[in-house]
């Protein structure tokens, strides 16, 4: 999966948690969680989607490196080829 | 024989829309049964049902808008035997009841709350010294949207003949007697179904804006708009009725949050819990060591409750909050309150919160740490004596023991109503509260 693919995952997941939001006009260096009003919650529920749909288990010492897009999207690059054996896939 | 009646949702709430009804005639319900859908002002809620029976007459259609109070539906409660009228129905269940008694199902209906709860002080002694209005013989059946058309429009309703079930009159009897009758002024109808059932009148005198005959459509209503009023009434009666008083404390967080990470890293990520339920817990628990503060203020009297239903203000991305309760809060573990904070949120967000969510709340928790706020000066929502406020948890220098630290710090703050309690109970709370958690394993 290439760094595309992971962003229009990533933007499908935001999407559905703040759905009058628009993430494809995100600048990659936006603080998400000013930009779309996210909140601890959606936080933790954006990382379960992440960890469903990618197979990346974040724990919870990462959260503070994960602020924007470009952040997210190449943590996330980086992690989401290797195999975890906590995945569902 | 019992009556279903639009429940009070909130201290903010005078009316609200039927949606939809999920039984029918002839079904049988259970205790804690959702058997309709109501639009408050704020969002879709699904009712329960507090009785068990046969649900013998359903007397507001979808579309529908009525005052809190309005009977909705009569249900047989088991036992008793079908009846060969409504009106008969009607009139036998309001014999069998004394004075005031009527309210009992409309207490059993709001959970474990007192009837009392829904009267703002200011209001009660006059409704309370209103006599429950007898059954009058041959009383005509009518719905209460038809009513108060009719009351709106000065259309005698004995004058009309009904087109519904048992003859009944509804809107639309009244709406085509409109034509032919003299349309005098909208006279401001006090909702003819509280005038017989004193105990729920509505909680302010202002009477409910005139209905345009053509039911509201809720899918087209302005939530916002709408919410920001409800929200508007409440805060503004805290605001006019309760004396605050406000304090505010410290709280050195490092050992919640060691214990959280230790405790998150043995969990899925599905499972993790949030920095927020230790509090909620830790406010829990303190709240059994200073039960004054749980409970509500109603006609003049401070009414302590003893189960702990922790209401949490949970904004909405549309704007506006909703506060739904964590029910029994001090009797869950952390992971059982992970799960029903998740489990409201979602529902807050998506509709499908239940009737005895948003009337149960004992007290309120405000959590606006997310927003990098430090400090959070509530508004009690009333009745309620009092509402506990956390800010950010951020490093700050920390001095014990002669030592200089960073450590992260949470201030903690207490709004309670002076009514009720003194500040040096407020205190004691506070101080309960860091005590646990200080010690998070025992939370």
């Amino acid at each position: 999966m290439n760094e595309e693919q992971i962003q229009q995952v990533v933007f499908k997941i935001l999407k559905g948690i703040a759905p009058e939001s628009e993430p494809s006009s995100l600048a990659p260096d936006e603080n998400l969680r000013r930009a779309l009003d996210i909140d601890s919650f959606d936080a933790l529920n954006f990382f379960i989607r992440i960890h469903e749909q990618l197979g990346v288990n974040i724990p919870e010492a990462d959260y503070g490196e994960l602020n924007t897009l470009s952040e997210i999207v190449r943590y996330l690059a980086s992690r989401v080829n290797v195999v975890d054996s906590t995945s569902p896939r | 024989m019992a009556e279903f009646r639009m429940p009070s949702l909130g201290s903010d709430m005078q009316e609200g829309t039927l949606l939809e009804w999920r039984v029918k005639p002839g079904d049988r319900v259970r205790r804690r049964d959702i058997i309709a859908v109501v639009d408050t002002d704020k969002a879709a809620i699904e009712i329960e049902v507090f009785e068990e029976g046969i649900v013998e007459e359903i007397l507001v259609q979808p579309g529908e808008k009525v005052p809190v109070g309005t009977v909705l539906a009569i249900i047989r409660t088991e036992g008793e035997a079908g009846v060969v009228t409504a009106k008969g129905a009607k009139a036998a269940a309001e014999a069998a009841l004394p004075a005031g008694g009527v309210i009992e199902t409309m207490e059993e209906m709001a959970g474990r709350a007192t009837p009392e709860k829904r009267i703002p002080p200011g209001e009660a002694p006059a409704a309370a010294a209103a006599p429950a209005a007898p059954p009058t013989a041959g009383r005509i059946k009518v719905s209460p949207y038809a009513r108060r058309l009719a009351a709106e429009r000065s259309i005698d309703l004995s004058v009309l003949k009904g087109t519904g079930p048992a003859g009944a009159i509804r809107a639309a009897d009244v709406e085509s007697a409109a034509g032919i009758a003299p349309a005098g002024p909208p006279v401001e109808a006090p909702p003819a179904p509280l005038e017989e059932k004193p105990p729920i009148a509505p909680r302010e005198k202002a009477p409910p804006p005139p209905v345009s005959p053509t039911a509201e459509k809720p899918a087209v209503k302005d939530y916002q708009a709408a919410m920001r009023r409800a929200i508007a009434a409440a805060m503004a009666r805290s605001n006019r009725e309760i004396p605050h008083y406000y304090l505010q404390t410290r709280i050195d967080m490092s050992r919640t949050l060691r214990w959280l990470e230790s405790e998150n890293q043995k969990r899925s990520i599905k499972d993790r819990i949030l920095p927020v339920v230790p509090l909620i817990k830790a406010v829990a628990m303190a709240l059994t060591e200073v039960p004054e503060l749980n409970g509500y203020w109603i006609d003049d009297r401070h009414q302590p409750q003893e189960a702990i239903h922790i209401g949490f203000a949970i904004a909405l991305r549309q704007g506006g909050l909703i506060t739904p309760a964590i029910l029994n809060a001090d009797l869950k573990s952390v992971d059982e309150l992970m799960e029903a904070l998740r489990d409201l949120v979602t529902r807050a967000r998506s509709g499908g919160l239940r009737s005895s969510e948003l009337t149960d709340a004992t007290v309120t928790i405000t959590s606006l740490g997310d927003l990098g706020v430090e400090t959070v000066y509530g508004v009690i929502y009333p009745p309620q004596v009092a509402l506990v406020g956390f800010g950010k948890t951020m490093e700050q220098p920390w001095a014990e023991n002669g030592m200089l630290a960073v450590r992260p710090v949470l201030t903690a703050t207490l709004a309670a109503d002076h009514r009720a309690t003194d500040g040096h109970r407020g205190a004691q709370f506070l101080d309960a509260m860091n005590r646990y958690l200080q010690e998070p394993s025992k939370l």
